[in-house]
C-alpha cells in the first residue's frame, strides 16, 4: 500500500490526538489510574514506626554470619571477593573499597567509637557487632538528596529508589555510620545467588539496607530477624505493648551515635 | 565577536591544540568511565568523593574570587579595573563550566542528572547549589559579553548591564557560600562539621581567584598587546595578601578549637592530614607544603618591595594557587573522610585514569577561557589600533 507523504502526516496527526485525548479521558474516567499505584496489600505488617532490638547476649558470631547470608541471597548482594566466573577476580584492596554492606560485623570499638573505653573488658572491646542501616528517624541523607530518591516511608523505613538515584553520594558523605553502599562497578558477575523476586542493581547507584520493607509489605519478618534465632526482635516502638517495647522496658539498651540527633533506630542490648 | 577567536597567530592555535589533545585523552577516558563505572577511581566506600569533587570545590573558589576586581569596579567605581574585569567574568564562566563538568563525571548515572530538576528538592544543599552555580554563569555570561560589546562599540554599557553586574557581585559570595553548606551540615563528619567552613572557603576563594587572574594577566601581558595596567596588578596583588592572610588566620582558628578543647573526634582529623595516623600518612607531605606555602606566601607578599616587583609578585601568587588548591581540593576531601565514621583509616590517592580526566576537565576549562579571552583581548587591540 503507498503511502504518500500527506496520508501519512494526517494520520500522524490523527494518532496524536487519539492518544492525547486518550490519556485524558482515562484521566477522566478514573483518575490517577494511569500513574503507577502502589497500595500496601492487606498481609503487608504495619507499624507506626519500625525499630530492632539487638540482643548481642544472645548474638554470637555463627548466628550473625548466618543472618549476613540470609540478607546477602535475598537482596543479590555482590561479594567482590569471590566472583562467579574468576576471571572476574579483583585484589582484596580494590574489593574492600568496593564492598556493598547492607548488614554486616563490626568490633564494638568501631560500632561505637565515643564509648570506646581504655580499660574495658578486652572482650566486650573486639566483640563483633551486627551492624546495619539504622533507618534513622531523623535521616541526613533524606535531607541531603537532591532527587528525593532516597526517602522515608510513612513507617519509618528509609528507602532507595535504585532508578532515580543519580549516584551524587551525598548521602553517603551525610551517614554518620557508614551504612550507605555505592555500586563502583556492575554488581552483577559478584552476585552468588539470584533471587529473582529483588531487583540487582546497576553501577552508579546508592544502596543498603531497607529493613527488608519489600517482604514486611508481604507479611514476614526482616529475613535477618528470621534467622537471628531470637537475638534480633523486630517491631512497633510507637506501640507499647510491642515486643521491642518490652525489651527496651526491661533492659539498658545502646545505640550509635545518638548524640547526632538522628535518632537511630537499631538497639543494643549489651549485657 | 566570536570570529576574533578564529584567527590568532601560530602559537594561540598551538596552545588551543594542545588544551584540545588533554581535554580529547580526558574525555575518552571518560567514555571508558562511563562504560564500567567509577571504579577506574580510586574511591571507594570510605573515601567517597575524591579529586573530581576536590576540584569542583576548588573552582567554585575561582569563580567567586572573579568578583573581587568586579566589585570595586561596579560599586566604587574604581576605573584601574576597568580593562581587567572582563578577565575576571571571563575567567569566573570558564571556572563554573569546569565545576558543573566536574559534577557531572563524578555522578554514578550523570545521564539521570536531570533529575535534580524534575524532581526539585529545596531542603538539599546539592540543589541549591545547581541553581546558584547555573545563575552565576548565566550572569557572568549576559554580563562579560555585553559590557565587551558595548566597549567594542565605543558606547556604554546598557542600564540592564549594569544592573545584572551589580547583582552578579552579590551573588559571587554565594555560590561558595552554598558550597561549603554541602559540607558543614553533615552530622559526624568533624572535618566539616564547622561554622567556620564557609569563612573559610571565602577567604580562601578571595585570595586564589585574584591570584590565578593575576598570574593569567601578567602572562597576557607578555604575549599580547593587552596591558591591564600597572594600578590594577599592584590593586589585584594587594587584595591577595590581605585575603591570604585572612585564610591562613582562619585555619589556626579551627586548629585551635579542636586542640586547645581536646576533643578527640575534632583532632584526629588534623592529626591524620597532617602526621598521619597507625602508619597511614600519604597526605602529610602534601599538607606540609599546602600550610607552609600559605604562611611564606604570606610574609612574603606583606614585604612592600616584593609585591610591587611583578615577577616576585607573580611567583608569590603562584605559590597562593598551588597552597590552596592542595587544602581545598585534596585536603578538604582527605580530611572530611578520613578516619571513616567507624575510625577506621582508608586512604585515598586517584589513579591514573581519574587524574587524567581531571585535567581533562581543567583544559577544556582553559580552552573556554582562552577562547573568551582571545576574544576581549582582540576587540581592545581593535579599539587601540
Amino acid at each position: 500500500m503507498e503511502v504518500n507523504r500527506r496520508q501519512f502526516l494526517k494520520s500522524i496527526g490523527l494518532f496524536t490526538i487519539l492518544g492525547i485525548g486518550g490519556w485524558s479521558a482515562f484521566e477522566l474516567l478514573v483518575p490517577g489510574q494511569i500513574e503507577a499505584q502502589y497500595a500496601r496489600k492487606k498481609e503487608a505488617l504495619r507499624a507506626k514506626r519500625w525499630a530492632m532490638v539487638i540482643d548481642m547476649t544472645k548474638m554470637d558470631e555463627e548466628t550473625a554470619k548466618r543472618c549476613i547470608e540470609a540478607c546477602r541471597r535475598i537482596h543479590n548482594i555482590p561479594d567482590f571477593y569471590h566472583p562467579v566466573d574468576p576471571k572476574y577476580k579483583v585484589d582484596p584492596k580494590k574489593a574492600r573499597r568496593w564492598e556493598i554492606k547492607w548488614i554486616w560485623l563490626e568490633p564494638f570499638e568501631h560500632a561505637f567509637p565515643d564509648l570506646e573505653e581504655k580499660f574495658m573488658p578486652e572482650s566486650l572491646k573486639e566483640k563483633l557487632f551486627v551492624v546495619l542501616c539504622n533507618n534513622c528517624d531523623n535521616p541526613p541523607c533524606v535531607r541531603v538528596c537532591p532527587t528525593k530518591a532516597t526517602w522515608k516511608r510513612e513507617d519509618g523505613i528509609v528507602m532507595i529508589d535504585f532508578h532515580r538515584c543519580i549516584g551524587c553520594r551525598f548521602c553517603m558523605a551525610a551517614c554518620p555510620f557508614g551504612s550507605r553502599s555505592f555500586n563502583w562497578g556492575d554488581p552483577r558477575p559478584y552476585v552468588n545467588y539470584r533471587n529473582p523476586e529483588f531487583p540487582t542493581r546497576e553501577k552508579g547507584v546508592v544502596e543498603k539496607c531497607n529493613f527488608c520493607a519489600e517482604r514486611i509489605d508481604k507479611g514476614l519478618l526482616p529475613a535477618c530477624v528470621e534467622a537471628s534465632n531470637g537475638a534480633m526482635t523486630f517491631g512497633d516502638i510507637l506501640d507499647p505493648n510491642s515486643e521491642v517495647r518490652r525489651l527496651l522496658r526491661e533492659h539498658y539498651t545502646i545505640r550509635r551515635k545518638p548524640h547526632l540527633g538522628t535518632e537511630p533506630q537499631v538497639y543494643y542490648i549489651i549485657m | 565577536m566570536f570570529e576574533k577567536a578564529l584567527v590568532g597567530s601560530k602559537r594561540y592555535w598551538t596552545w588551543v591544540a594542545f588544551l584540545l589533545a588533554l581535554t580529547g585523552i580526558g574525555a575518552i577516558l571518560y567514555l571508558w568511565q562511563l562504560k564500567v563505572g567509577l571504579k577506574i577511581t580510586g574511591m571507594g566506600r570510605d573515601v567517597s568523593w575524591g579529586f573530581y569533587i576536590g576540584n569542583f570545590t576548588y573552582l567554585v573558589g575561582i569563580a567567586a574570587g572573579g568578583v573581587m576586581v568586579a566589585l570595586p569596579f561596579y560599586l566604587h567605581n574604581y576605573k584601574a579595573f576597568g580593562r581587567i574585569v572582563v578577565l575576571g567574568e571571563f575567567m569566573a564562566v570558564a571556572a563554573v563550566i569546569m565545576c558543573l563538568s566536574f559534577i557531572i563525571v563524578d555522578l554514578g548515572k550523570p545521564m539521570r542528572a536531570f533529575n535534580v530538576l524534575f524532581h526539585p528538592t529545596p531542603n538539599s544543599i546539592l540543589f541549591w547549589d545547581m541553581v546558584v552555580l547555573n545563575v552565576y554563569l548565566l550572569l557572568n555570561i549576559f554580563v562579560g559579553w555585553n559590557a565587551l560589546q558595548a566597549e567594542r562599540n565605543d558606547v556604554p554599557p546598557p542600564t540592564w548591564v549594569k544592573v545584572l553586574a551589580v547583582f552578579s557581585v552579590a551573588w559571587a559570595p554565594l555560590i561558595h557560600i552554598v558550597t561549603a553548606f554541602i559540607y558543614q551540615g553533615l552530622p559526624g563528619r568533624h572535618y566539616w562539621l564547622t561554622a567556620i567552613m564557609a569563612p573559610r572557603f571565602l577567604a580562601s576563594a578571595f585570595t586564589s581567584g585574584p591570584a590565578l587572574l593575576l598570574v593569567i594577566a601578567l602572562i597576557i601581558k607578555r604575549y599580547t598587546k593587552f596591558d591591564p595596567g600597572e594600578v590594577a596588578i599592584q590593586t589585584i596583588g594587594k587584595i591577595v595578601t590581605y585575603c591570604i592572610i585572612i585564610n591562613v588566620a582562619f585555619f589556626f582558628f579551627e586548629v585551635f578549637t579542636s586542640f586547645y578543647s581536646q576533643i578527640p573526634g575534632h583532632m584526629q582529623h588534623f592529626k591524620y592530614l597532617f602526621f598521619g595516623l597507625e602508619g597511614h600518612g600519604i597526605m602529610a607531605p602534601l599538607m606540609w607544603i599546602s600550610i607552609i606555602g600559605m604562611i611564606t606566601a604570606s610574609i612574603l607578599l606583606v614585604i612592600p618591595g616584593i609585591r610591587r616587583n611583578e615577577t616576585t609578585l607573580a611567583l608569590c601568587c603562584i605559590l597562593v594557587v598551588i597552597s590552596t588548591w592542595l587544602d581545598k581540593g585534596p585536603g578538604l576531601m582527605a580530611g572530611g573522610f578520613i578516619p571513616n565514621p567507624l575510625h577506621e583509616i582508608v586512604e585515598y590517592w586517584p589513579t591514573l585514569p581519574e587524574a587524567l580526566i581531571t585535567l581533562g576537565v581543567w583544559a577544556l576549562g582553559f580552552l573556554i577561557l582562552t577562547v573568551l579571552y582571545k576574544i576581549a583581548i582582540s576587540v581592545h587591540e581593535e579599539i587601540e589600533a
